[in-house]
Order: structure tokens, then sequence, then C-alpha cells
């Protein structure tokens, strides 16, 4: 019988799904990927963490326990870096640390701990170390990450022509989603986990969507441009996600295509008072796009977001029904 | 050129000598209060971490009052302290204040020490090194020395017999070091005030409880965000010890250098069967400390952290293991800017009564086992 590995749909999931399960698959273990997000994850996680935690962390524990009965292992890696010189938020590199004294009775865990911080030499021995939990195969290791990585880089080019994770992850996915007809943008800005999580964001993106409008994130840019718009930043961004949001930024203050930007964040990050503050700082400095700020927390209202999202659109619509540019001193 | 730095705790006074001996006119932010909190949340993000907020308010506070340049701790840690100057210098800009900011990194090798000297240069004027380097090492004994100072303070004021004595010598000698100028003077206003601590009336025989408090270092230093816990505890006969102090932070970078010592491997140690690496901020402390308090026999430990800080998340989750594992009761405090004490102090109470009742029934345990 083939090892059960349990992957919880959450947190860095919608970031490298499609490199951790064809990984796990090829090594010739059954992955099991936690139901999405809905009411009694969210409350079983809410009830299981610590309260100060933010909402995100709180999900990953009620994905967690959706997950702990049906598998061999739980593949929660303690992630401290993932590109050279960068962090991500601590709350990651303590996250096995968090489920382990959280939740009780739970299966073991593959908690190899990522960090390319100082260098990407050390890829190779993590990649080994986490294969070993299914194989001994060095060889066999090997190929799955070879062959998982070029699904992911498929993905990522995937992405790039404007389709998101989200799209990618629904059950019909045929290889392409019908997009609205009209070329306006709205630049959505947030961690992965926020956005593309579609029962914690409201269905953030669909909603849009139905307004005419089309959605793109930092996913749907290169990230040479990112990186390059990012390099221009005063003060180097040491976030990794940070950075790509900035460098999204920088980009869309430029592109006229992009109509308006709206951040969503999550009552309590860290990382967001810090990066939402710089981004609206930047857009009400450098251009006159409209911008919205969106916090999630465990509140489940749907009314409060849909009034602000209609809102924000009505500003989009009537700047290009009503702008006659002509001056106003007549 | 008058130079101005954020509060926390009592390490202005050891900021203070320092520019002082280097002959820069300083200008000390006014201590604390409902205003600086006040101004420092109407300029900063909505959910920035609570030292951020103050800090902006000291600086404005000091613009006020004349200041020019900003000298800031910047720290290169996982946690959003990498950020305050940036965001900071920014906010000020926008209140069109034209400041210089000078932002110092931590000291964890020679080079980096020397990149701080080099500030220091620059706010000096002078390029005598060995001046420079001078007011460096005073300042750092006077931290040392305002921090032997504080715990003597502590101790004291736990088993003082007329109350309120330490707290009024206490105030006495806030004015006289703000008096005072310099090196020498601050020396000797912490030596003659240690002396007139010495010769206070205490009750030696008084059985105080213990409390160890661990947590971010600010919240744990700077007595006006965390309700003046530390001097309340001491008058409800309390003894309280600091797991985090300003001189131990900069010991723990500065030591290696040979002669400088700190609890740091000690501290590593105890956390390691929970957290054995680095994740940014005091979490490491925060756990390794509290299981060194459940070894040393403590009564209790309060755990300090302000609202939203990533780092002491993490290490909040563990404690609630180590509570049950080294039988050892854990208060924990999220500190913003809601300045209502009356439900801390509640809390802290109780905690102390629970503190109380456990101490009884352990002593009563031991005198059956041993009849």
């Amino acid at each position: 019988m083939p090892i059960k590995v349990g992957i919880p749909r959450a947190l860095l999931f919608y970031e490298y799904y499609s490199l951790w399960i064809s990984f796990f698959e090829e090594l010739g273990a059954e992955v099991i990927v936690s139901e999405k997000t809905n009411k009694e994850i969210i409350d079983i996680g809410v009830k299981n963490t610590v309260d100060e935690a933010c909402l995100p962390v709180k999900v990953f524990h009620g994905h967690v326990m959706d997950l702990k009965n049906r598998v061999d292992y739980i593949f929660i890696p303690r992630i401290i870096s993932l590109t050279e010189g960068e962090y991500i938020c601590p709350k990651f590199c303590g996250l096995p640390e968090m489920i382990k004294y959280s939740i009780k009775d739970i299966p073991k865990f593959i908690d190899t701990t990522i960090n390319f911080r100082k260098s990407k030499k050390n890829l190779n021995r993590t990649v080994m170390e986490i294969g070993s939990y299914i194989t001994q195969d060095k060889k066999k290791i090997k190929r799955a990450f070879e062959i998982a990585t070029e699904k992911y880089n498929n993905h990522r080019m995937l992405m790039e022509t404007g389709l998101l994770p989200n799209d990618m992850l629904k059950k019909d996915f045929l290889g392409e989603v019908p997009q609205p007809s009209k070329k306006d943008k709205v630049l959505l800005l947030g961690h992965p986990y926020n956005i593309y999580d579609s029962y914690m964001s409201m269905e953030v993106i669909d909603k849009l969507r139905k307004h005419g409008l089309r959605v793109v994130t930092c996913d749907n840019l290169e990230t040479d441009v990112i990186d390059e718009k990012a390099k221009t930043l005063n003060k180097k961004m040491f976030w990794s996600f940070g950075r790509k949001i900035l460098g999204t930024t920088l980009h869309a203050i430029e592109d006229d295509g992009v109509c308006g930007i709206i951040y969503m964040a999550c009552f309590g990050c860290g990382l967001d008072s810090v990066i939402a503050e710089i981004v609206e700082r930047k857009v009400r400095r450098s251009s006159d796009k409209p911008f919205a700020m969106l916090s999630l927390d465990e509140h489940t209202g749907e009314a409060g977001i849909n009034t602000r999202i209609e809102a924000f659109v009505d500003m989009i619509r009537w700047r290009e029904d009503h702008e006659d540019n002509l001056s106003t001193y007549r | 050129m008058k130079i101005t730095f954020p509060h926390m705790g009592n390490t202005y006074i050891a900021l203070k000598v320092v520019f002082e001996e280097l002959g820069v006119e300083v200008i000390v932010p006014p201590k604390c209060n409902k205003n600086t909190l006040e101004l420092g949340t109407l300029y900063s993000p909505e959910l920035m971490c609570i030292p951020f907020k103050i800090t902006v308010g000291n600086y404005l506070e000091s613009i006020k009052k004349g200041a020019d340049t900003m000298f800031m701790w910047g720290g290169r840690d996982v946690c959003r302290i990498g950020y305050y100057n940036t965001l900071q210098r920014d906010i000020l800009e926008n209140l069109g204040h034209d400041i210089k900011m000078l932002c110092v990194k931590p000291m964890k090798s020679i080079r980096e020490i020397e990149h701080f000297l080099e500030k220091l240069n620059f706010v000096s004027g002078t390029k005598n090194y060995l001046k420079i380097l001078k007011s460096f090492i005073q300042g750092l004994k006077t931290l040392c020395r305002i921090d032997e100072f504080d715990d003597l303070v502590i101790k004291i004021r736990a088993r003082e017999i007329n109350k309120g004595e330490v707290d009024r010598l206490y105030s006495n000698f806030k004015r006289d070091i703000n008096n005072g100028k310099g090196y020498r003077r601050t020396m000797e206003i912490i030596g003659q005030y240690k002396k007139k601590l010495l010769n206070l009336e205490i009750d030696n025989n008084k059985e105080v409880l213990r409390v160890g408090i661990v947590g971010e270092i600010y919240t744990v230093l700077e007595p006006f965000i965390n309700h003046y816990l530390i001097e309340r505890l001491g008058n409800m006969g309390v003894e309280v010890h600091r797991s985090v102090t300003s001189s131990e932070f900069i010991r723990e970078q500065l030591d290696f250098i040979p002669f400088i010592k700190s609890n740091k491997h000690d501290i590593h140690r105890a956390s390691e069967p929970y957290l054995d690496t680095e994740i940014g901020g005091h979490a490491r402390h925060t756990v390794g400390n509290t299981v060194i308090y459940s070894e040393k026999n403590f009564d209790g430990v309060i755990h300090l952290l302000p609202f939203t800080c990533m780092p002491e998340i993490v290490a909040q989750s563990i404690l609630t293991v180590i509570e049950k594992e080294k039988d050892i009761p854990i208060l924990k405090l999220v500190l913003d800017e809601m300045t209502g004490e009356t439900g801390y102090l509640t809390r802290i109470e109780a905690f102390l009564d629970l503190l109380i009742s456990r101490r009884e029934k352990k002593s009563y345990e031991k005198s059956i086992s041993w009849s």
C-alpha cells in the first residue's frame, strides 16, 4: 500500500501545490489534499490555535485537523527563507512547533527545514531529506524532483498568460478560463493564501469578474519584471512576498491598463501592516489610481465586502463615463 | 545638530551619556505619556505593533522640542523592526519635517561595530576615534550599571518595610539623572542612590513571590506600555526578574569579544527541546527563559507581547505546553494602545492569588510527607 502524504490546502499550498503534489506522486506516495476551506475547517482551526494567531494560520490548523486521521505523514515544512537574502513571515519558521503543541494525536510530520537565505546550494540536500520519508532510492527522488520542477515551471508559465491558481484548481479546468471581454484590469494584491482561498477571501476574484473586470495578481507578471522593479526601492524589501507585491505595484502604477488596485490584507498580519502601508503611500503619491484595502478575519458576513467591492467598481466606472478632461475653471 | 532617540525604559540614560560625552546636544524626548501614544497612533499604520507607534510619538514630541537628527536601532531581523526606520522617515517627511535619520544595525562583528562608530563619528564631527571609542565604552558601562541598579531596586521594593520609600527614592533618582550631564556625573548619581537604597529598612525574612517576566524586549522594558507592571508587582510584594534587559541584549551581540559574557548559550540550550531555530524577535528567549525560570523554581511567569507580534505568537503557542510539562503558571498579557488598566490589574491580582495558594498548597504537601 502506498504511503499517504497529506498536504493541507492552506498557506503556501497555493504557491507551490503543483510542485509538491507531483513530487510526492512521482515518488509513489498517495497525496491527499485537505478539503476546500469551509465553515467547519475554520471553526475547528480557530478552536485549536492560540488566540493571537492570524486567520491563515488558524485555517492551516483547521486543514491539519481535517487530514490528521486520514494520512501517514503531513507535509509541514519549516520554511525560513525561499530566496537568497530574504525571509518570509516568522510564523512559518515556527509552524511545525505551533501545530505540534496545539493539536493532539497527530501523525508524523515531514518538517524538513527549507532555508535558502545564504544560498540555494542546500536545495539538493533539502529535496533528498524530504524524499527520504517516502523512499530511499536517491535516483528516484532526483527524477521525481526534476519532473515536479518541470510541472511547476509549466504552471508558472500558464499563470503568466493570465490564469490564476484557483482557476486551475477547479475540477473542470480545461486549460482555459473565459476572461471578461472588457479590458479593464484590477490588480489584486496580497499574500497568495489570502487571495486564492476563495472561502477566506469571500470569492473576491469571482465577484470582481462578475462586474466585468479582469483580475490580475503578482503571479501574472514575469518574475524578471518584478525583480527589476523591486530593485528600484530605496530599501530592499526582505520578505519574499512583500518584494513581489511591491514590484508588482510599481509596475502597475505605470501600466495604464490597470484601473484600480485592491490590497487584501489579513487582520493582525504583521507583514501586511508594513507592506500595505508602503503600497498605499506609493500608489497615492505617484498615481491617481483608485486604491482599496480589504481586511479579512474570522467574520463571515459578506455584505461588508460586497458593498465595498461595488463602491470600488462604481468608482472605476464613473471615472470612465464622466471624465471629460475639461478644465474645472469655466 | 540636536540629536534625539526613542525611549525604551532606562536605555535613554546610556544614550544620553554617549552623546553628551561626544559633545553633541541631546534632546531626550518627554517620558512616554498619553500624548505620545495618541500622536503615534494617529500617524502610524493601523495594524502596526505598539513599539512603532510609541517611537513615532517620541520623535514628534522631540521635534517639537527642536530635535533635527534621529538615532534609531535598525535591526536586521525577520520581523518588522527592520522596516521601522524606512516607514518612520516616510511618515515624518509626509508631515513636513526635514530630519536626518541615523540607523544602527546589530553589532555582531568587528565590522559592524566599526559601522556604529562611524555613525558616531558623523554625529560628533570629530575624527578622534579614540574619543568615540571611549564614549561608546562609557555608554556600555552606564547601560550595565543602570540595569544592575534597576535589579537592586526590584529586589528591595518587594521587601521594603515603609511602603513607598523605594518609589520616592527612584523618582528623585530619575530627576537627578535628567539634570546631570556626562558620564562621570551619571555614575556618581547611580553610586549615590545605590548607597541610599541599601540603607533602606527591609524585611529580609519576608516570603516573597518570585515571578519571571519574559517576552518582547520593548514591552518588558518600557513601563508606560506595560502599565508600570514591574513597579506594581514590586509594591504587591513580588520579586520580579526581567529576562531581557538592554545591557543583556547588547552583551549578546558583543559576546564574540572574549571578555564579554552573556547567557545566550544557556537560553538556547534551555529552549532546544521546544524551539531550536532563531525565528526573529525574542521568541527563542521567551521559550528558553521560561524553561530556566521553571528550573529555578520561580512561582510563575508573565509573558508580555505587543499585539500582532509575529515571533511571540509562535512562542506563545509553545508556552502553553511548557506550562503543563514544567508545571509553572504563565500569564499572558497582550499590549496595545488601549490604556484601560483595570482589566490588566484584575488579571494580575488573580494570577498572584493563584501563585500564593499554589505555594501554600505545596508547603502543606511537604509537611504531610515529612511527618
